[in-house]
């Protein structure tokens, strides 16, 4: 079979990422730079006879995703820094209830309004902490658009094994740039499909019974099972409860379920890190940048590598921390104040050894602007 | 009967002695039980707040969400299963205030939600803050000295907004909250059916409206049918009955219309 090749935007990128793996409820509000996936899902989806409903803002396009993933449909929703903060309050509900859902963010300049149009990476703190109360959620992000394709897929994949959000954490300059991307042929990329109960029809049904393997079976509204679902602290009947056991048990199950697992679930890249001795640690656009440096760097001789960080949360702090053993020094290269700087410095054995290049500016980092941090820190002068 | 429609797991209920939410549950119990629903076929989509806690009591498919936003999580839920017949039970403050977005947007698109406005003229579970149902001059925690905000008319914006279906009653008139709510469930597009009910706790209490017996009395004497001699004759007073039964195109089904078309286009190759 010919490949399928094509030459498209970061958008499309995650629209058709999104419709491999099997999306079936699409509700979205308009915002810039994530506009394009709900202007290409609204051509795409009924066409497939699957649904795409433009809400009356971002608030009400989470809540509705929510509804229809429990109707047993795989679900998304695309937006920018405003509107993620809109949808954080309905972002904590799907962490309660545990209902499988996408949320794309494709990060513009903050505070507020900010710079619509301009890259910005920060809402890596807000992805993770958003929301009210302890809790976790899962963070995935990528540099090119044929893995932005990919963690979407991922995205879903996670969304629906682990019952949870799945944030993914792309940004302005993906979003808008294009390049080629191969759409794999169907089968090549794994597809997790939801797990719904064997419970046969009049056997209690707990939806919030935990099996053995940490998942948590599924039953669709209008299928044999009944059951309430609720933002409350509730028990394995989706009953409230003020119990303090009954919570106890229920924060660290949302918890524990990913924080456990984040090494074991994190995606990520390495670069020339065998001998290397000065680590650059990035994620997202920006990743692109460190990795132009690195190969320039090698080319001279220099014992430099690069590792790009795909899963952000639950931050995959082992694997991090041992990537940044011996190393003379780690260079976090972002697009914000220092957000998984942050992380690395509470990770690592040597924290003073932790460096940040970075720009907030709205101007995409360049490969100079991080030799420049590089060269500051080698005493080389900039 | 009414047995077989709630959870006893889930009682003793919250409601307050002589609350009127309990009237509104029974009359959606005997409206579902007189068209014949399964309750597999029912989905119930509450907020959050004293009348939003019903989802729970209900053995249909429930959902107790956040406040102010049922309606948009009834959205995904109808859209994402036309099929099923989704009633959203919301409080006064719930519906209006914080939800007031979604209500009108819903009411705007036409979907076929039941929307049930248990308007109580007050913020019940967070203890009697006026909301944007207390009427001008009445009194509330957050307004002890008299309320300066005017209340909404629930069926003048309802109708305004677009909703085909528009009904009022209140919980002395337990037939018509069961009838009114049979015909919204049967009715194929948005309805909304606003069911005044007493809040002795802190509505009553605030402003000396006596027991729940003398709100209710209130609501009879205050009240009259639509289209009737009283109405007619005492200005002021609040009417009853069903304002807007129009047949209009639904959201889900248009939405379907479109897929139908638009695969019926490529399938025989046109672009």
């Amino acid at each position: 079979m010919e490949e399928d090749i094509r030459f498209i935007q970061g958008n499309e990128a995650v629209a058709l990422g999104a419709l491999y793996a099997g999306l079936g409820f699409y509700a979205g509000y308009p915002i810039t730079p994530s506009t394009e996936v709900a202007e290409i899902l609204a051509e795409r989806l009924p066409k497939q006879g699957a649904t795409f409903v433009q809400m009356e803002d971002e608030i009400s396009s989470m809540c509705a995703i929510i509804g229809a993933s429990l109707t047993g449909l795989k679900v998304m929703t695309a937006t920018s820094g405003p509107g993620f903060s809109l949808m954080q309050e309905a972002i904590g509900y799907a962490v309660m209830a545990e209902v499988p859902s996408v949320v794309v963010n494709m990060q513009r300049g903050g505070p507020s309004t900010g710079l619509p149009t301009s890259i910005a990476q920060g809402d890596v703190m807000q992805a993770r902490w958003g929301t009210h109360g302890d809790h976790s959620i899962i963070a995935l992000t990528a540099s090119t658009l044929q893995e932005a394709f990919e963690m979407t897929v991922q995205g879903f994949n996670l969304a629906e094994t682990y019952r949870t959000p799945v944030v993914l954490l792309f940004d302005e300059v993906l979003a808008h740039m294009r390049e080629k991307v191969t759409i794999p042929p169907p089968g090549e990329l794994e597809v997790v499909e939801r797990l719904r109960t064997s419970v046969p029809k009049g056997t209690n049904y707990h939806p919030y019974l935990t099996r053995e393997d940490g998942r948590l079976p599924m039953s669709d509204f209008g299928g044999r099972h009944r059951y309430n679902v609720t933002g409350l602290v509730h028990d394995m009947w989706g009953f409230p409860s003020t119990d303090s056991k009954v919570a106890y048990d229920l924060l660290h199950h949302l918890v524990d379920k990913l924080e456990n697992r984040a090494d074991a679930m994190a995606h990520y890249k390495e670069y020339y890190l065998v001998d290397a001795e000065n680590l650059l640690i990035a994620y997202g656009s920006p990743a692109r940048s460190a990795l132009h440096l690195v190969e320039e760097r090698r080319k001279r001789g220099e014992k430099i590598g690069l590792l790009e960080l795909q899963s952000l949360w639950p931050f995959p702090r082992r694997t991090v921390r041992k990537k940044c053993e011996g190393r003379r020094h780690v260079l976090v290269v972002e697009m914000n104040r220092g957000q998984i700087y942050q992380e690395v410095v509470k990770t690592v054995a040597n924290p003073e050894k932790v460096y940040l290049s970075n720009r907030f500016d709205g101007t995409f980092i360049s490969p100079r602007d991080i030799m420049q941090t590089l060269n500051v820190i080698e005493g080389r002068g900039v | 009967m009414v047995r077989d429609y709630i959870r006893q797991r889930f009682f003793p209920h919250i409601w307050c002695a002589g609350c009127g939410h309990g009237t509104v549950m029974s009359g959606i119990i005997r409206a579902v039980e007189r068209l014949g629903l399964k309750k597999n076929e029912i989905v119930m989509v509450s907020g959050i707040g004293c009348s939003s806690r019903m989802s729970g009591y209900l053995d249909f498919h429930t959902m107790h969400t956040i406040h102010g936003r049922a309606i948009a999580f009834a959205t995904g839920v109808k859209m994402g299963r036309p099929d099923l017949r989704v009633i959203v039970p919301m409080g006064d403050g719930d519906a209006l205030a914080i939800g007031g977005n979604h209500l009108i947007h819903a009411a705007r698109r036409n979907l076929d939600l039941t929307a049930i406005i248990m308007n109580n003229s007050i913020y019940g579970m967070t203890g009697g803050q006026f909301s944007p149902m207390t009427p001008f001059g009445e009194k509330g925690t957050t307004a002890p000295l008299g309320n300066i905000d005017h209340a909404f008319d629930i069926v003048e914006l309802a109708k305004a907004a677009g909703a085909s279906f528009v009904a009022r009653t209140t919980t002395y008139h337990v037939q018509e909250i069961a009838a009114f709510i049979a015909k919204g469930i049967q009715h194929q597009g948005f309805s909304v059916i606003e069911v005044m009910s007493q809040c002795p706790t802190y509505y009553g209490r605030k402003n000396k409206l006596g027991s729940a017996v003398d709100m209710l009395q209130g609501y009879r004497a205050g009240t009259a049918p639509v289209g009737s001699k009283k109405a007619a004759e005492t200005p002021g007073i609040v009417q009853r009955g069903i304002f807007v039964e129009e047949k209009r195109p639904e959201y889900s089904g248009e939405y379907r219309n479109l897929v139908y078309n638009c695969r019926r286009t490529s399938e025989s190759g046109e672009k």
